[in-house]
């Protein structure tokens, strides 16, 4: 029997107790958090060596590493929470290489104040998130800031992953000629968040698509490894995707608006708001480029998987020394989908 | 989408552009204004110029609420914040050039407390919920936006809230069309020349279709009152060229399922009670155009930013070859403008044009910029 004292006579009050500076201090208030909260959640192998680092054998191949740090507003929206969405973001920025990913770091900085049960709800998403995606959280930090200088809870997520032989999933290596696939419906995140906010409140039954997306992407590599390149269309929407990708791959892109999957609910919040659907931020899609013989192939795999049976085949990349995105539009024009500049904003008249 | 997806309908398009090219007389070039950044975003944002006979030019008018204010106005409202205020303003409001490189978003990074907000509403409770401040909303906009505005200082009034108030830069459409019209590179110079407009939407929903009556006889130019929608705008084209073509100047509605002759009279009424008419109001790319804007009546003077306040007196102008000014006359297209696409992009806007998705520059290269070549037509005169 140890005869190390007992470290904490009292539990943290997880139901009215606020985050304070002590928690972040260094001394034993932030140990306690980081026993009662995080590591009581997130349990798992190499979290609980219980050292400043994890520790694990390096994979055999190429590894990735991505990092994504996450500031929404507000912090709880219809299909998620900050802490759902901090472990699918980072799992999906990994995933769009092709690897399997395989540990996550999280990184928490904490407002004076912040509600500890509010804290708990949250890590209790994103171990849940973790778990059903089978990568934990392996190490962690947490900060305190004092009450005005942040927002509640900002966290960082870094993840890394191994990537199989014989895939060269790139945005550099977009072709003319290549198919664009999209996963499913556009921008269910951005409106589940503007429908949430407080001075924007209007009643929709859409939620986020926040979802960890690389079963999916394990799935398309395993049956077309010819896949040229893989991306999240997150922030800045569709739009922002395609056009970083023309940019980086020295291409043009022609897009069919009629070939776009959208929901009624999600087209009318965004006509009713003045907002362009392919600028809405997504966090459950992936774009995907393939040779144009592997589009069906692909297509077909991404519909048997379920979370993209709405996949479909939007448009073609093609040589043009502007990088122009161009989309003919439903109304039988076209137009350029161009980069976005500054926010999207509602307007006026 | 119900009672939208109809305004947009594909083969509904297709049938109206072969009724267009069938009545345009290929002999003569039709320019069209339309005056409202609304009929502007559509056409770029469908494409509708692609569906168009290239006899049929739209000319863009001064219609977009932001791109009007002129340079000192922005710079009045940088100041009201300095002094301490809070100012509330709608979004597009943010990035409009102000002087000396200025502009709202970027006061607001240098510590000035400027939000953006959805609406009135917004700016009355940030107004409660800081007792201790002052509180301004930046007022803009056409006739769309004014009865909310009406609204918020009634509700001011009532509630008696001691630190909020109005800085009213509301504008009026009618006056401007006038303006444009009676203009010398119109009336005189011959410089544009403008075959037809295409009236407001949403702002003839408040003040109705009599009010054009009167510049549609005088100047004697058709004008068709349309909708937002690009089957609207096309249906409005194919109306403007038939009286065109008959020699006719009436103002006709296209947008019946909202616009009435009298307009709505809540509205008016609402707009009558707080606002009053300035003898003139500084527009920009227009000058001084007599009896185009309100300012807030003297039972409501403790809500007018303008009373509350000292203002300094602003001599900012508009960024060196910026041809925001003639464009918004029509005088110019975007593509005229030195500084369009090299140091004006939507990221880094120096006019006003380039800044609102309303703006003509902004739709020009936002949307339509890949067919630079069609856009770069030949300039309005040599169209003739």
């Amino acid at each position: 029997m140890s005869r190390m004292e007992k470290r904490f006579p009292t539990k943290i009050n997880l139901r009215r107790g606020k985050v304070d500076m002590t928690h972040g201090s260094g001394g034993r208030a932030m140990a306690q958090l980081i026993e009662e909260v995080f590591a009581k959640h997130f349990d798992n192998e190499l979290l609980n060596q219980g050292n400043d680092q994890a520790l694990f054998d390096a994979p055999k191949g190429r590894m990735v590493m991505s990092v994504d740090g996450h500031v929404v507003s507000p912090l709880f929206f219809p299909g998620g929470d900050i802490g759902s969405l901090s472990v699918h973001g980072t799992i999906n920025d990994v995933a769009m290489s092709g690897a399997r990913p395989l540990y996550l770091s999280a990184g928490f900085i904490l407002e004076e104040g912040f509600p500890l049960a509010d804290l708990e709800k949250i890590v209790i998403s994103m171990a849940m998130a973790a778990k059903e995606a089978g990568v934990p959280v392996v190490t962690g930090d947490t900060k305190v800031v004092e009450r005005g200088k942040g927002d509640g809870v900002f966290i960082t997520t870094t993840g890394i992953g191994v990537v199989q032989d014989g895939l060269e999933i790139s945005g550099a290596n977009v072709r003319p000629g290549d198919a664009i696939l999209i996963s499913g419906h556009i921008g269910d995140h951005g409106v589940a968040i503007m429908s949430s906010r407080e001075n924007l409140a209007f009643e929709t039954e859409i939620v986020s698509d926040s979802a960890a997306l690389h079963g999916l992407v394990a799935d398309m590599v395993e049956a077309v490894p010819e896949i040229h390149a893989l991306r999240d269309p997150t922030r800045g929407g569709l739009a922002a995707t395609l056009n970083e990708i023309a940019y980086q791959a020295e291409v043009g892109m022609k897009l069919y608006e009629e070939q776009i999957p959208l929901r009624g609910e999600v087209d009318a919040a965004c006509e009713f708001l003045g907002l362009d659907p392919l600028y809405v931020a997504n966090e459950g899609k992936l774009v995907a480029f393939c040779p144009a013989d592997k589009a069906n192939t692909l297509l077909g795999i991404m519909q048997a998987h379920p979370l993209s049976t709405d996949a479909a085949i939007i448009g073609e990349v093609v040589e043009d020394d502007m990088g122009f995105v161009t989309m003919e539009t439903g109304f039988g024009g076209t137009r350029i989908v161009d980069w976005l500049a500054g926010e999207q904003l509602p307007r006026i008249c | 989408m119900k009672y939208v997806d109809e305004f947009r309908d594909k083969d509904i398009a297709k049938k109206l552009a072969a009724e267009i090219a069938a009545e345009a007389d290929p002999r003569r070039q039709y320019n069209l204004m339309e005056f409202c950044g609304g009929h502007t975003h559509a056409i770029f944002r469908y494409g509708v110029q692609d569906l168009m006979p290239e006899n049929v030019h739209f000319v863009h008018g001064p219609g977009c609420p932001v791109c009007v204010l002129p340079i000192p106005r922005i710079d009045n409202a940088i100041e009201l914040a300095e002094q301490g205020a809070i100012v509330c303003t709608y979004g597009d409001m943010m990035r409009v050039p102000a002087s000396k490189k200025n502009s709202l978003i970027k006061a607001k990074a240098a510590g000035s407390d400027i939000r953006m907000v959805y609406s009135t509403q917004d700016a009355l409770r940030i107004a409660r919920e800081n007792p201790e401040r002052e509180v301004v909303f930046f007022a803009i906009g056409f006739e769309t936006t004014t009865p909310p505005t009406a609204v918020s200082l009634k509700v001011a009034a009532a509630e008696k809230l001691k630190n909020f108030s109005v800085f009213c830069n509301h504008v009026l459409t009618p006056a401007a069309i006038q303006h444009i019209l009676q203009s010398p590179e119109v009336r005189e110079l011959g410089q544009v020349h403008i075959d037809g407009f295409y009236g407001p939407s949403h702002v003839s929903s408040i003040i109705g279709s009599a009010p054009y009556d009167y510049f549609a006889d005088e100047f004697q130019k058709p004008v068709v009152i349309a909708g937002f929608e690009p089957l609207d705008v096309m249906q409005s084209t194919l109306m403007l060229i038939r009286q065109i073509n008959a020699g006719d100047f009436r103002v006709e509605n296209q947008y019946t399922r909202v616009v009435t002759p009298e307009g709505n009279e809540k509205a008016q009424n609402l707009v009558s009670e707080v606002f009053e008419l300035r003898r003139a109001f500084e527009w920009r790319g227009l000058g001084e155009v007599p009896y185009s804007a309100l300012k807030i009546k003297e039972a409501f003077a403790d809500y007018d930013a303008e009373r509350r306040f000292t203002l300094t007196e602003s001599t900012g102008k508009d960024v060196k070859g910026c041809e925001c000014p003639a464009i918004l006359r029509g005088v110019k297209k975007p593509t005229d403008c030195k500084l369009f696409g090299t140091v004006c992009t939507p990221d880094n806007p120096q006019g006003s044009c380039m800044v609102s998705s309303e703006g003509s520059c902004a739709a020009y290269w936002s949307y339509g910029r890949f067919r630079l070549d069609i856009a770069k037509e030949k300039p309005l005169e040599a169209a003739q």
